[in-house]
This record gives C-alpha cells, sequence and structure tokens, in this order.
C-alpha cells in the first residue's frame, strides 16, 4: 500500500537545508534510511514498510543478499558453504524455507532464499543498488544525514536527510588477520578465509589451517580431502559438536531441553555426556582436551572434523609461534612445511561511514557499545540490525530486531512517553551480555545465545507495547 | 480464546519442526498479470482444494486475481495424514503461502478460518478473509449438536465429523450436486477436530493485514451470533449472504460471495490499526 514518501530518487532540487559544511541537503521527511541489502537489511526494509515507513535503502552490490551472495565481492561464502544451525532457527520467523529442502541449506538456496523475500514483499522497489554510503553524521532534532555515491567513488555526493537510520551494512565481511613474527619473510602462499572460494586452491599442496571456527574447521575437512598434507593449528581445544545426535540436527535436540526450561548446568552436563558417547575422547586423537565448558565458546558444528583427523588426513597442531622463510614454528617447537596458510581467523566490524562516539566506542577499539546489541545510548532514532553471533540462526533475530524498532519510531509519535522509558533503558543497559560466561576475544564480542537474546527482546517488546 | 501477544521465544516450534507433506495446489492464472495480489483458498475440514476449483478459483483468475487453493494435509489429493493437528494444517498454509511469487490474500472457510487465523500469525498476509468461520467456540458445538447430532457425535468420540447436505447448501442447488459434493467430503485428523474445541487460540496476526468476515445468516453450521463474534475480533462486522448454506463456494448462488470479496479487495482496504 504506497504511501507519499516510498517512491523517487532523493532529489537535489528539493534541498531546504544545509549540512554543517554547507552542503545542500535534499528532505526525505518521515523516510528511514536503511544500510545494507543483506538479509538483516531485507527484513528491516520489510518490518519498516509493514509499519507504513517510507524506506530508502543504499546497497554498495548491484544484488540483494549481502554475504550470502557469492558474486559479491565482500562475500565471504565458499563453494561448500552449508548452514551451520538447523533450518528452523535460521529462516525469517514469518517467512518459512520450504519444507522440501534438507535440514542445512547450501549458501545458494539461502541466496534464493532471500531474492524470493525481496520479490514476495515487493521490496526491490525501496533499494539503491551500486550506491554506497560515505558518510552518516547525526543532526538535531534525532535526524540523520546520510551522504552517499556510486560504489568505487565515481559521480558526486549526495547528502539527505533521514528521520531514522538503520545499520545493516554486516560484520563478517572485513577480514581479522592476526600478526606473527616474521610472517613477511615467509615464501609460502598466505590467505585470509575471505578469499578462499573453492577446493581446487588447496589441490595437491600442503596446506595449514589457522583457525577453528566453523570456517577454519570447513576448510581443513576439505584440505583433508583435496591437499597433499593438512595440519589444523588451534589456540586451544575445542568442543566439535556433530550436526546430527540421536538421527536429528543437534540444535534441535538443544532446543527440545530450552523448551523443557533445563538449566544451563545440566545442559552443559548432558552435552559433555552426549559428546563423551558419540564423538568418545578427543585427545586420543592428539586434539588438546578443552580448557572450558561446551556454550562457552562460540560452538562449532562439524561432524567431519573428527573423522578426517582419525583417518590421518588432518594433523591437528597447536599455535602458531613464528613464521621462518619456509617453515612454520609452532608454540611446542615443532617445525612445519606448508606451502599454503589459511588464516580462517576470522572478521571486525567496520562502521567507516560513521563517528566511533556514535556507537559509543569512545577509545576507538571497535567494539560498539549498545543495548540488545542494536540500541545506542543518545541516539533513539539509530538501530544496528544482525550485529550478533548467535548460537543458531542471525536471520530471527535481525527480524525482531527491526520489528522493536519500527515499533519504537511509530511510538515516538503516538506514545513519546514510552519511547521516553525505552531510551532510559537503553542507556541503563548499555554492554548487557545475553549469553553464560564466554571467552574474551573479539570472536566473542557479539556472542548470544539465541533464547536468552530472544527473551530479552521479547520482554524489550513487551514493556515497549505496555502489555 | 485468542493470546493476547505475539510469541518471539517459540522453542517448542523450532525444536520439533513440522514434518514435510505432499500438498495439493491448485490454481488459476488470469492470462495477463495485473498487479493484483494472489489468493490462497483454504478448504475447511473435509473439503479439499477442489470445492474452490469447482467455481472461485476460474472466477477469480476471470477478474485478473491469480487463484490459488491448497488441501489441508489428509484432505483432497494431498498426503494422508491421520495424526495432523491444527499446527500441521498451519504449517501447511503457511508453506504453499510463502511460495507463492507475491504477498498473499488468504481466505479461510469453515474451520479453515481458524487455519487461516492462525497461519496470520505465521505469514504477514496482505489480507485476509473469513468465510462461514468455524473458529471453534463450544456454541457452535452446540449448534452442531442440534441440527445434526448424528454426525456431529461420533466426532467428540474420535470417527470424523459428518455434516449433511441439508447443512451445507441451501436448496436452491439441484439434489444430484449436493449429492456429488456430499460424496467427495473427508474428514480431518482426529486431534485437529479435538484441537478446533480445546486447542490454544491463534496469537495475533503478524503485519496488520485487513480482515474481512463473511457468511450467511442461514448457514446451519455457523449461526449468526457467532458470525458476529468472529467479525468483532477483528474490529468489523459480517458481510451476509441471505439463503446461503455454509458451502457459499459451491451453493447455487456462489458467484455473490466471491464478487464481494474481490470488490472488497479492489478497494485496497488499509492496514488494520495496530
Amino acid at each position: 500500500m504506497p504511501s507519499s514518501t516510498d517512491l523517487g530518487r532523493p532529489d537535489p532540487d528539493s534541498a531546504v537545508a544545509l549540512t554543517r559544511d554547507g552542503r545542500p541537503v535534499s528532505d526525505r521527511g518521515d523516510t528511514v534510511c536503511v544500510i545494507g541489502a543483506g538479509a538483516s537489511g531485507l527484513t528491516a526494509v520489510k518490518n519498516l514498510r509493514e509499519h507504513g515507513f517510507g524506506v530508502d535503502c543504499y546497497e554498495r552490490e548491484t544484488g540483494v543478499g549481502g554475504a550470502w551472495n557469492w558474486r559479491h565481492d565482500r562475500s565471504p561464502v565458499y563453494a561448500s558453504t552449508h548452514l551451520i544451525s538447523s533450518r528452523p532457527f535460521t529462516q525469517f520467523p514469518d517467512f518459512p524455507m520450504p519444507d522440501d529442502w534438507p535440514d542445512y541449506p547450501h549458501h545458494a538456496q539461502l541466496l534464493s532464499y532471500f531474492e524470493r523475500y525481496a520479490d514476495h514483499f515487493d521490496l526491490r522497489q525501496h533499494v539503491w543498488f551500486g550506491t554506497e554510503v560515505v558518510r552518516v553524521e547525526p543532526v538535531e532534532g534525532d535526524r540523520w544525514d546520510v551522504t552517499t555515491r556510486s560504489t568505487g567513488g565515481y559521480g558526486p555526493e549526495r547528502t539527505s536527510r533521514y528521520a531514522a537510520v538503520v545499520l545493516a551494512n554486516g560484520h563478517n565481511w572485513s577480514p581479522k588477520l592476526p600478526r606473527y613474527e616474521g610472517l613477511e619473510q615467509f615464501r609460502g602462499e598466505v590467505m585470509h578465509a575471505s578469499s578462499y572460494k573453492d577446493p581446487a586452491q588447496l589441490r595437491g599442496k600442503r596446506v595449514l589451517v589457522v583457525g577453528a571456527g566453523n570456517t577454519g574447521c570447513d576448510i581443513a575437512v576439505e584440505a583433508a580431502q583435496q591437499a597433499s598434507r593438512c595440519w589444523h593449528s588451534t589456540r586451544r581445544g575445542y568442543w566439535y559438536a556433530p550436526k546430527y545426535v540421536f538421527g536429528r540436527p543437534a540444535d534441535q535436540v538443544n532446543d527440545t531441553l530450552l523448551a523443557l526450561r533445563v538449566p544451563l548446568r545440566v545442559r552443559q552436563w548432558l552435552y559433555h555426556w552426549t559428546l563423551r558417547l558419540t564423538v568418545g575422547d578427543l585427545t586420543r586423537f592428539g586434539l588438546p582436551k578443552p580448557d572450558h565448558r561446551v556454550y562457552e565458546t562460540h560452538p562449532i558444528a562439524n561432524s567431519q572434523l573428527v573423522y578426517y583427523v582419525g583417518h590421518g588426513e588432518i594433523t591437528p597442531v597447536p599455535d602458531v609461534a613464528r613464521f621462518h622463510d619456509r617453515t612454520v614454528e609452532l608454540t611446542d617447537g615443532r617445525e612445519i612445511d606448508p606451502e599454503l596458510v589459511v588464516f580462517a581467523t576470522g572478521y571486525l566490524p567496520r562502521f567507516e561511514f560513521l563517528g566511533g562516539g556514535v556507537l559509543g566506542d569512545e577509545e576507538g577499539t571497535g567494539r560498539p557499545r549498545l543495548w540488545l546489541n542494536a540500541f545506542a545510548a543518545g541516539h533513539p532514532t539509530l538501530a544496528v540490525v544482525g550485529l550478533v553471533q548467535p548460537d543458531s540462526g542471525i536471520f530471527p533475530i535481525a527480524h525482531w530486531q527491526s520489528v522493536l524498532f519500527a515499533r519504537l519510531l511509530e511510538l515516538r509519535t503516538s506514545r513519546p512517553e514510552r519511547a521516553g522509558a525505552f531510551a532510559r533503558r537503553v542507556a541503563a543497559g548499555l554492554g548487557e551480555r545475553y549469553s553464560g560466561k564466554v571467552k574474551d576475544s573479539t570472536r566473542h564480542w557479539f556472542e548470544v545465545g539465541h533464547a536468552d537474546y530472544l527473551r530479552a527482546l521479547q520482554r524489550a517488546l513487551y514493556e515497549l507495547e505496555g502489555k | 480464546m485468542s493470546a493476547e501477544r505475539v510469541r518471539v521465544v517459540r522453542a517448542w516450534e523450532w525444536a520439533r519442526p513440522e514434518r514435510a507433506a505432499r500438498r495439493e495446489v491448485l490454481s488459476a492464472l488470469p492470462p495477463l498479470e495485473q498487479a493484483k495480489p494472489p489468493l490462497l483458498f483454504v478448504p475447511g475440514f473435509g473439503h479439499g482444494a477442489w470445492a474452490f476449483a469447482e467455481h472461485w478459483l476460474e472466477h477469480a483468475a476471470s477478474r485478473g486475481f491469480p487463484a490459488y487453493a491448497v488441501s489441508l494435509r489428509g484432505h483432497g489429493g494431498s498426503e494422508p495424514a491421520p495424526d495432523a493437528t491444527l499446527r500441521s494444517y498451519t504449517h501447511d498454509v503457511v508453506q504453499v503461502a510463502a511460495g507463492l511469487p507475491r504477498q498473499a490474500v488468504l481466505v479461510g472457510h469453515g474451520a479453515g478460518a481458524r487455519v487461516v487465523a492462525h497461519a496470520l500469525a505465521r505469514y504477514p498476509a496482505r489480507a485476509a478473509v473469513l468465510v462461514a468461520p468455524v473458529l471453534g467456540d463450544w456454541a457452535t458445538f452446540g449448534t452442531a449438536l442440534r441440527r445434526n447430532p448424528l454426525g456431529t457425535l461420533p466426532a467428540v468420540l474420535g470417527a470424523g465429523l459428518r455434516l449433511n447436505r441439508r447443512q451445507l447448501f441451501s436448496r436452491e442447488l439441484p439434489d444430484a450436486d449436493a449429492r456429488r459434493y456430499a460424496a467427495r467430503l473427508g474428514r480431518a485428523s482426529r486431534r485437529a477436530q479435538w484441537q478446533l474445541l480445546s486447542g490454544p487460540g491463534p496469537e495475533p496476526a503478524v503485519g496488520r493485514p485487513p480482515v474481512l468476515v463473511l457468511g450467511s445468516p442461514d448457514d446451519r453450521v455457523v449461526p449468526p451470533a457467532a458470525l458476529t463474534r468472529a467479525a468483532r475480533r477483528y474490529a468489523s462486522a459480517p458481510l451476509l449472504f441471505p439463503g446461503m448454506g455454509h458451502d457459499l463456494m459451491l451453493d447455487a448462488r456462489w458467484r455473490e460471495p466471491v464478487d464481494a470479496i474481490l470488490d472488497w479487495l479492489e478497494k485496497d482496504p488499509a492496514p488494520a490499526a495496530g
């Protein structure tokens, strides 16, 4: 159902205001700006439209799907990427994936799912493709000046003023590369997992994979199948959960316990017990013993890693100490001679278009201080959507974050006192965690337990609506 | 009976996803795409997609609306499902709706309206139409018991609910047609029948769809008071078609209600207040 503000490119002729440094601004009235048309951006556009808001969404690429669109140059997916959480945890709560899809769909299916979502709800008409955001600046009246230009820096910049901004630019595209002594003089090939696309890159080589995230484990397994030799270096011992237990997706079994409200300690005990019975004692394979309880690091779901370790195709090794010109020295003193080193060491969030203070990151560590991983203090018309690292699917969380934000924007006009109470709640709750104790590392900055997080979000939604 | 708030944490639904089932979907598409929303017709207990394929699908398509009808599992040409629950039926509707190319209008008839009411909490329909809705209160059950004790009483004990011709159709419908339709009726699962009376009510609809309720004051399954109650839940009044039986899509004057639905949709009703 059309509204007066939903069509038409921001028009510089209608400029009525100026930015602080005197550039013309086109005022977009009550329209909301969404940055990014990946999974989080799309659900933000859909939910804001559903609540009657006009939306301008800017997307630097030429298609939807963000990280899940393998055509995008920032996409981290590789040929064999599959979901880690099973379908019911991953789909949008109001747009299920087809029930004849597998439990763990392939990334190409995910992309077709997002494309269908965009078409089904007619979202593409609100997205300006090939447009990147250069600057986002708060202006008085809790409004925002958003400066954009064509992707790649061509063409003039233009600035539009919006009533609210949703940041949905993703957090898995800016590679985190650890520093190692001597890495510069290493003669072998070095790559970050973000440039790993196809197992052909590993074929016949001696490969060292660094990092035991889900990506690191996937690449180690592919190296086991393709490479002539594979070492897998991890900082600590981890719990490698199989994707299926008792003939069902492991996360569905786990959530049966959550639905029964089994306490964390008991769940940990049951989990350890199940793993001992099914996967067995990992130290027998030469893997280090986990130094933490399960649920204290981001879960790794990989049934094949232990299998290939058991077949001698993967050699587990400890952390890298330093690089020499042809060899790599490990912390236990061993030296190995890989031709290719793949760093599956993760990603860091980046909001290069935004002053660090806006998201509460005064020291410039790159870590925003938010409530519900979405709301910043002092900026009631700003939300970050999808900045979570759940032990489950991310898309339902992004959906509910954007629903909550849309309701909040509505209540700012109809019930300002409720919106005010919400702002106080944001200020009081900055930096709240929604998981059990986790290991301190950038890997776990945004770690949330999906049940804890969604319960907190549900509470916030009910409080906001006064129900 | 309706729960007040939409549920965010759905641990049981995540932990125990509904099984996939082969579903029959019949359709009639307009020759030219006209940017009108697709309609998904959901038949009530015992009926299959055939009930809409008889007249309504073609008629909607002739007026430019892509029209689809699904058979709930265990009905019509869909996979047999003796253990289906209301949740399985809801799952079927949401799956088919989400599989359509554009945001759909859900049209539920009889107990299918109850299924649609549940589906509205899991899929943001563009609009919803409840035709002679059996939302499942005890009053409806009382009416059925009074009008057709022999067909209704065994259903309480787990047999199929049997509706007779005189409950479903007006006297205007030729007897041969009435017999032919009645012979095609199947049954819903025992659990779903029981849940219609005792199961938890639907959560509030997501996406604020406008809702239209219509029926007949001479319906011998849904009493007029139940129609009014159903309409009031969605803040409106029912649209009435006197002289028709419960199965408005099969009765002699089937054209009037479907035209009323399409007229209402063409006016592009505003979203419900939220």
